[in-house]
């Protein structure tokens, strides 16, 4: 049930994502031009899926096992740290360069673009680029949290 | 700043942010987590035993909504501008930023600001003010 929820989940997403517009690099880039012609659109998408995610958190947050029986397992790290604030600049020099982020990326691949596959492929690159230097911070500095 | 009447599309932006809204209320009340994509992504690369399958059906949702909108609507193409050296560039930088970051733009952006979190809110300016200063140098500095 967990995987067909999440296979459904994914979908919903993804439809989402292709109705607002946001599976389309040059809208995105729209948005983050706010010295060009500024299209606002991503600040309704955001406003649209936070005012559902809203009353959904508030219910999910008093709960001790999901609907479903899984564990509950929601982020309680509170620290803002440099790994928060350095890691998300990467992310948004990323974003501004090519419009594209991980979601986005993955549905225009969905529609069969070389340039998205291009960019997935780097993405998940850089991902196990973070694995690989998680690791080796581990295995030489042991004690590390 | 002036507004691009043009390309402004606020109920198609509402009608789909309910939609991502709804599937991290999905994601939440029946699985438990977070609908974070990057996180999701990136927990494929760090195989654990039962942990595996539910990642992989997000995925291959997302992947396959494209081929599911079709049945009721025409696909709209997406415009890609950037060259595949650009393209190249950020995914290194979005793949490695996501993870030092531990979320992007549903992580942090929805699911985050969803839940009132004080670090998604650091993230998510982070990530949108650092996106649009490489669009106004890019754009209007560099001219590309």
């Amino acid at each position: 049930m967990i995987v067909f929820a999440s296979l459904l989940a994914g979908l919903v997403f993804g439809l989402g994502l292709i109705v607002s517009g946001m599976a389309n690099p040059a809208k995105v880039l729209g948005f983050l031009d706010v010295a060009g012609t500024w299209d606002p659109s991503l600040a309704f998408v955001m406003g649209g899926a936070i005012a559902v995610g809203m009353v959904a958190f508030a219910v999910a947050g008093r709960r001790t096992a999901s609907l479903l029986g899984a564990e509950m397992r929601l982020p309680s790290a509170r620290h803002i740290d440099r790994r928060l604030v350095a890691g998300s600049v990467l992310f948004g020099i990323g974003w501004g360069i090519a419009g594209f982020c991980p979601g986005p990326g993955l549905v225009s691949l969905g529609m069969g673009e070389v340039k998205a596959l291009v960019f997935v492929a780097a993405m998940l690159a850089g991902m196990g680029a973070f694995e690989f230097f998680e690791r080796r911070n581990r295995l030489t500095v042991p004690h590390a949290a | 700043m002036s507004i691009d009447w043009n390309h402004f599309t606020p109920l198609a932006a509402l009608a789909g942010g309910v939609l991502i809204g709804i599937s991290a209320a999905m994601f939440a009340l029946l699985n438990g987590r977070i609908a974070g994509i990057s996180g999701v992504l990136g927990g494929l690369l760090r195989p654990t035993k039962g942990d595996m399958a539910w990642r992989i059906a997000f995925v291959l949702g997302l992947v396959g909504a494209p081929l599911v909108y079709v049945l009721f609507a025409a696909l709209p193409k997406p415009q890609i501008d950037a060259s595949y050296g650009a393209l190249i560039l950020a995914g290194l930088l979005v793949g490695i930023g996501t993870r030092y970051g531990s979320g992007c733009t549903s992580g942090h952006g929805v699911c985050g600001l969803s839940r009132l979190s004080p670090r998604s809110l650091v993230a998510t300016a982070a990530f949108m003010g650092a996106g649009f200063v490489t669009v106004f140098v890019t754009r209007h500095l560099l001219g590309l």
